[in-house]
């Protein structure tokens, strides 16, 4: 328990003041046919170590861009994003992330996908294999270590993927809609489940998603954005003690706020509430 | 309706005879008939037997070559000659399409000279070839080796090209080095591709060593009976000749297509 908490805080009344994690004036633009587009505008925000963070925003507002450019696949864009105080340049072992497609290899079994992620990591075989199995055991999956990705339910191959995410002991987790794809049940209790994990990995999270309740849900910070070009429209803290209860009134009344943010009207919500 | 049967989606394989016979008795159906009018045309003496001798003594001819040894030996040495081929072009062509399909640079200087190679027939190139390496075995094999090159290289380089940019981009999110991006990513990826190449380069193979034999040298060689069955004017030998191509052929074909749904197990799932 000791080693696999080192240097990150155990439970969330432990996040650090300092930010871990800082966008700073990030803008980026896309070269789409030769037109420019611009994807993201004047972006500003920090993480701190130990918070965990929501990005929501209309499709096409730039947030899975956002994840990109923190996780350092694309270093093209205007402003700085920093770890630490450093100009995150490649991605690196420090941050894990949940794609929306579970993108598992359909040639490696669920342990040697997870596994995928340690070569990396430098350590020895024996404890390798004893970190996979830990990890799928945490999503609950260590009877499907031997199962081809092509034989798991949509859920069950995104458990896996979260644990490919966190096998290395990241200090951010990435989330990049990891839960669109899913059914509503399974989502609702995978939701359930990426607190649980995140509370017992102490894992400092940024989440992407277009589901407010998801992110109310999830979230001590909700960064708003709006589309076109997609910057932010506000920043929620979510002040919600203990338990999070989808039908509290506190819950419903911030997502409405946030929903009302995001230019969604009363009467569509009401439709979408009942549904 | 009283009773609901349940049937199998994909039924465990059954070791009764008449629902694995079936598609094979139909499938024999028509060279049966085929056969059987004409043996009839042959009794009723409407074909010359020199053109065409009937079924019957072609049989003959079948058994006396086996008696004789000299069947089995022509069928080996086509099919070393085929394997030695496929053995030394196939490979190449497979190192050759992944370097091409890996690396943009290897790509933008080799493809289109390759591209413009595969524009040239195969069979243009045998009297070249056998300048080179001679009509003996040596020019044969190289043949084979030439033609088993192009599927294998063409299949492996599409393959790893279309690597799907998510994985590519999974690669980079787990820092995966080179080493292990082929590994874990290009070459898996690539495998039902690559699978593919080696089965067209096993047929090309096969089919490159008949025109060898046709085209360059006599040697011992299933081909090289059905030259042999020309000169002495042997119709019999030429149908038993091309009957044994046939089947070797398509041997060959199922066993290609049997080693490659067997090495792509996830996908089977």
């Amino acid at each position: 328990m000791t080693q696999t908490l080192r240097n990150r805080p155990a439970r969330l009344d432990e996040i650090s003041l300092t930010p871990a994690l800082e966008i700073d004036q990030v803008g980026k633009i896309f070269d789409v046919a030769g037109r420019q587009v611009e994807a993201l505008r004047d972006i500003s925000f920090s993480v701190r170590t130990g918070e965990f963070v929501a990005i929501v925003g209309a499709s096409g507002c730039g947030k899975s861009t956002l994840l990109r450019l923190i996780l350092g696949l694309d270093t093209d864009y205007q402003g700085e994003v920093r770890l630490d105080g450093r100009r995150v340049v490649k991605p690196d072992l420090d941050r894990g992330i949940v794609f929306q497609d579970h993108r598992l290899l359909p040639w490696l079994t669920a342990e040697d996908n997870v596994a995928a992620a340690l070569r990396r990591s430098g350590l020895p075989a024996a404890e390798r294999r004893r970190l996979v199995a830990e990890q799928l055991k945490l999503v609950g999956l260590e009877s499907f270590a031997r199962a081809w990705p092509a034989q798991l339910s949509g859920g069950m191959a995104q458990r896996v993927a979260i644990a490919r995410a966190l096998v290395n002991r990241p200090r951010f987790l990435l989330l990049d809609e990891p839960l669109g794809a899913l059914d509503a049940l399974t989502r609702l209790r995978l939701q359930d489940e990426l607190a649980r994990i995140v509370r017992h990995e102490g894992t400092t999270a940024v989440l992407v998603t277009h589901d407010v309740d998801e992110a109310v849900f999830l979230a001590d910070r909700i960064i708003v954005l709006q589309p076109d070009p997609g910057r932010i429209a506000r920043i929620v803290e979510v002040e919600l003690d203990g338990q999070r209860d989808r039908s509290a009134p506190a819950f419903l009344r911030l997502r409405d706020e946030i929903l009302d943010t995001l230019g969604v009207r009363q009467p569509l919500r009401d439709i979408a509430t009942a549904a | 309706m009283s009773e609901v049967t349940l049937v199998p989606i994909r039924p465990a394989r059954r070791i009764t005879l008449p629902s694995t016979l079936r598609p094979v008795l139909l499938g024999l159906m028509v060279p049966l008939l085929l056969i059987g009018i004409w043996q009839a045309a042959a009794a009723a003496h409407l074909v010359a037997p020199y053109i065409l001798p009937p079924p019957s003594d072609v049989l003959a001819r079948f058994r006396s070559e086996l008696e004789g040894g000299t069947f089995q030996a022509d069928a080996l040495a086509s099919l070393s000659r085929a394997f030695a081929g496929f053995a030394i072009g196939a490979p190449a062509g497979l190192a050759f399409g992944l370097l091409l399909g890996l690396s943009r640079m290897a790509e933008r200087l080799l493809g289109p000279i390759f591209l413009a190679y595969r524009q040239v027939a195969l069979f243009a190139w045998v009297p070249l070839l056998s300048m080179w390496f001679g009509g003996g075995e040596a020019g044969k094999v190289a043949f084979i080796a030439m033609t088993a090159f192009a599927p294998s290289a063409v299949n492996a380089w599409r393959g790893a090209a279309a690597i799907p940019a998510p994985y590519r981009e999974l690669s980079r999110a787990l820092t995966l080095g080179r080493l292990d991006h082929l590994r874990l990513v290009a070459l898996p990826g690539a495998l039902p591709a690559i699978l593919t190449g080696l089965r067209s380069a096993l047929i090309y193979a096969w089919l490159a060593t008949v025109g060898a034999e046709l085209f360059l040298d006599i040697a011992p060689g299933l081909a090289g009976r059905l030259n042999e069955g020309r000169d002495k004017f042997e119709v019999d030998l030429m149908i038993v000749a091309l009957t044994v191509l046939a089947i070797l052929g398509l041997a060959f074909s199922q066993l290609a297509a049997a080693l490659e749904r067997r090495s792509i197990r996830w996908r089977n799932r």
